[in-house]
């Protein structure tokens, strides 16, 4: 029972901690906080190049690959400072998404074609999954690829492409034949955003910012060597890469940064006379949480400490990315209630002291958009399908 | 970073769990409850001669010499059978407060005698008007020749029935509600002037009423300075309410697996209940209950050592000691009332162990402060300007 890290991983901690003080420019961070801001690529990606540069865009894949070769208590500690930096995670669908089912299912012609690029930012990424027909149930998807010599011609749908605006690839689960199981006939399809037949159309969130999009395909032609894989195998794959997806949604980190913020709030504003963080109901309210994610911090820890131990996480992992978008759902909720009566004020010349507040659109933005985050990377209700099944055995 | 068990705290937390399984079936447990005593004494030597009650006690008295954790490892397993011998009362609370005692003669004394099981002990601090705020204290002691003389009433005191020997908080300085002023007394319950009015708990454990009149006591009784008697209690209470918190989480384990293997049994409209989406879904959110508690446990022992180690502050720990409190309050609540709902009838019988369970929560949810009390304690800690 400890929780000591080793003199190595102190010293790797603070090595992180001077990088990230020293590289990480501060004005995009203001920017990258709100979601999809007109410069968001290029701030992004301006940030991925320097970790590439450094070496340390992909602590999750293989070395050879490109990945740096950590140790799950490094890539700990490296997530850990990340958020606490109030550094936005990279945009994962390339270097988290699809980049694990390449080296893991791919040619070597895939791996050689797509991997740089991905590792360096050149390319951007999108997910082509959801459908409007096939959201939880991604099995019903009906995008088809029909098999034509050199090509596969693909029609459908996707839905809730996040920043597919931006994108040069998408990869996509499509329909290829009808198996006797839905999940049999699947494909997964890597397709270049500037083929003929594509549109991408936007759709506005309840933020009132544009991230996700509809992605439409009319006899869009791509040539077979972009399959991944076995055709009608994607559903596999495709499983092998929302496991990966799910594990790092805890973020304890950040909401530990954004309680920090939380509190600070909390002490300058004033109710009555006094400071709403000397507010006992209000205090109540901030210890739910707080207390909550002191116990996940070590639920996470518990988690990495048997990975890196050499053994698989156990039930307790299941429970991370339930109980971490809960809390930072609760957090946006206390920060909106703190805005008070300027929560719903939109985007405005005016200045803060003009209006009267500085954080009320940036909090009401976080809440809104933060719905999204019990919905997205298999719904809460579906992971809770998940452990019934997986951990309870029922 | 690891949160595995030592090679030995296993060995002790099997053989306590082996106990539990193999001899401590819930007819017997309700055996026990309904004999005269109220425990069993055959059991209790038992787990003196399995060292059981060596445990947290250093070795110069014979004691196995262990920490927080080894209490932790012996409590859950305990939960896990609701055990009604005053473990926690006599080892955890009663012992911890005289091995943090600087009064050596008076632990030469008794602490020997707790390991060997001849010593039942209790802490009785609570009075008719203080609640949860043990600085509450309006028992009199007043300097008399080399000693003083106790007046007041004490209640609710755990253990009552059958402990021969109290540490009594009284007030030797100050007013009703000061921290210091306050100390601490060893009085035997048969001495002049002590009566114990004795009664059960709905956990089958026992409780007294203790009327002290002009009870006399010795210098030599004092567990540590008079009047600084708080700063001892403030010392131990965290592994006091971390070994009660271990207790819980072996009770909310359980529940939930006696309440999960039941829904794969019962069938309702042709089918096991545990096949319907609302149960599994209510079942999970116990599952996680259990999980977060089980990490706050880990936080508190692992905070522990750290402040042993120098590496953090008290202060820290005790925010995370009133965070685990408050957290064991909040879910063993949840469990304990998703127990009994899911199980429908049946869980509103006596017949049946989980109500059992559940009222052994309770308990502990009111012991040393409930849910809310800790966390306005947590609040103060961490959101003062």
């Amino acid at each position: 029972m400890d929780i000591k890290f080793s003199a190595e991983d102190v010293a790797f901690r603070n090595e992180v901690r001077e990088f990230f003080a020293t590289e990480y420019n501060g004005d995009a961070s203001t920017r990258l906080g709100a979601n999809a801001a007109a410069d968001y690529k290029s701030d992004i990606v301006a940030w991925q190049k320097k970790l590439h540069a450094k070496g340390w865009i992909a602590p999750g894949w293989p070395k050879e690959y490109g990945g740096t070769d950590w140790t799950s208590t490094q890539k700990f500690i490296y997530e850990t400072e990340r958020g606490l930096a109030g550094i936005p995670d990279v945009v994962p669908f390339g270097l988290k998404m699809v980049a694990p089912v390449i080296y893991t299912f791919g040619t070597e012609e895939q791996k050689a074609r797509f991997l740089p690029r991905i590792l360096s930012s050149d390319d951007w990424w999108c997910q082509g999954y959801s459908e409007p027909g096939a959201g939880s149930d991604l099995a019903a998807l009906s995008t088809s690829a029909d098999y034509a010599g050199d090509n596969y011609i693909v029609n459908g749908r996707k839905i809730w492409t996040t920043f597919a605006q931006y994108a040069d690839w998408i990869f996509c689960l499509v329909r290829t034949s009808k198996g006797i199981r839905r999940q049999e006939g699947i494909s997964f399809l890597l397709i270049e955003m500037n083929t003929p037949g594509i549109t991408v159309k936007p759709i506005v969130t309840i933020d009132g910012k544009h991230s996700l999009n509809e992605v439409l395909f009319e006899d869009v032609a791509v040539p077979t060597e972009n399959l991944i894989g076995e055709q009608d195998k994607g559903w596999t794959y495709a499983k092998a890469l929302l496991a990966h997806e799910r594990t790092g949604m805890a973020e304890v980190a950040d909401s530990k940064r954004m309680l920090d913020g939380l509190k600070k709030r909390a002490t300058a504003e004033i109710n009555g006379g006094k400071p709403m963080i000397e507010d006992p109901v209000f205090q109540m309210r901030m210890s739910d949480i707080e207390m909550e994610l002191m116990a996940l911090e070590y639920t996470e820890l518990r988690v990495f400490a048997s990975m890196a131990s050499g053994g698989m996480p156990g039930p307790e992992s299941s429970l991370l990315k339930i109980k971490g978008t809960e809390i930072s759902q609760a957090i946006h909720e206390l920060q909106l209630q703190l805005a008070a009566n300027y929560g719903g004020a939109l985007s405005t010349d005016l200045s803060s002291d003009e209006l009267g507040h500085d954080f009320a659109a940036e909090a009401r933005g976080k809440y809104m958009y933060g719905r999204a985050a019990t919905i997205y990377g298999g719904s809460n209700e579906v992971q809770r399908n998940v452990i019934a099944k997986a951990v309870l055995g029922l | 970073m690891n949160f595995e068990f030592s090679e030995e705290q296993t060995m002790i937390k099997d053989s306590v769990s082996r106990f539990v399984r193999e001899q401590y079936d819930f007819d017997t447990r309700r055996g026990i409850i309904e004999s005269a005593d109220g425990i069993s004494r055959e059991f209790w030597t038992m787990f003196a001669e399995l060292g059981w009650l060596s445990v947290p006690f250093a070795e110069e008295y014979g004691g196995f010499g262990g920490n927080v954790v080894d209490i932790a490892a012996v409590m859950e397993e305990m939960g896990k059978g609701i055990v009604v011998e005053p473990y926690a009362s006599t080892v955890v609370v009663f012992g911890g407060l005289l091995s943090a005692s600087t009064n050596a003669a008076l632990k030469e004394q008794v602490i020997p005698s707790i390991i060997e099981g001849d010593c039942l002990g209790s802490f009785a601090y609570m009075e008719p008007q203080s609640r949860y705020e043990m600085s509450d204290v309006s028992t009199t002691a007043t300097a008399s020749g080399d000693g003083y003389i106790l007046n007041g009433v004490k209640t609710v005191v755990a253990n009552g029935g059958t402990a021969s020997k109290f540490v009594v908080s009284a007030r030797t300085s100050g007013e009703q509600f000061d921290h210091s002023g306050v100390s601490l007394f060893l009085v035997d319950a048969t001495a002049s002037g002590v009566d114990v009015k004795a009664y059960k708990m709905m956990d089958g454990q026992s409780a007294a009423t203790l009327t002290l009149t002009d009870v006399a006591v010795d210098q030599s009784q004092l567990l540590n300075t008079a009047g600084e008697g708080m700063n001892l209690i403030d010392q131990v209470m965290p592994q006091i309410l971390i070994g009660l918190s271990a207790e819980a989480l072996g009770i909310m384990a359980t529940l939930n697996t006696l309440t999960v293997d039941y829904s794969k049994t019962r069938q309702q409209f042709g089918a096991p209940i545990g096949s319907f989406q609302v149960l599994q879904h209510r079942m999970v959110d116990t599952f996680m209950a259990c999980e977060q508690t089980k990490s706050m446990l880990y936080r508190g022992l692992c905070e522990s050592k750290s402040v042993e180690e120098g590496e953090i502050d008290a202060p820290a720990l005790a925010k995370t000691v009133h965070a685990l409190k408050a957290t064991v309050a909040r879910y063993g609540k949840t469990i304990g009332e998703e127990a009994i709902q899911l199980h429908g009838g049946i869980g509103m019988t006596d017949e049946l162990n989980i109500g059992h369970y559940v009222k052994r929560l309770m308990m502990i949810n009111t012991t040393f402060g409930d849910g809310d009390f800790h966390q306005k304690k947590f609040n103060q800690l961490s959101y003062s300007i």
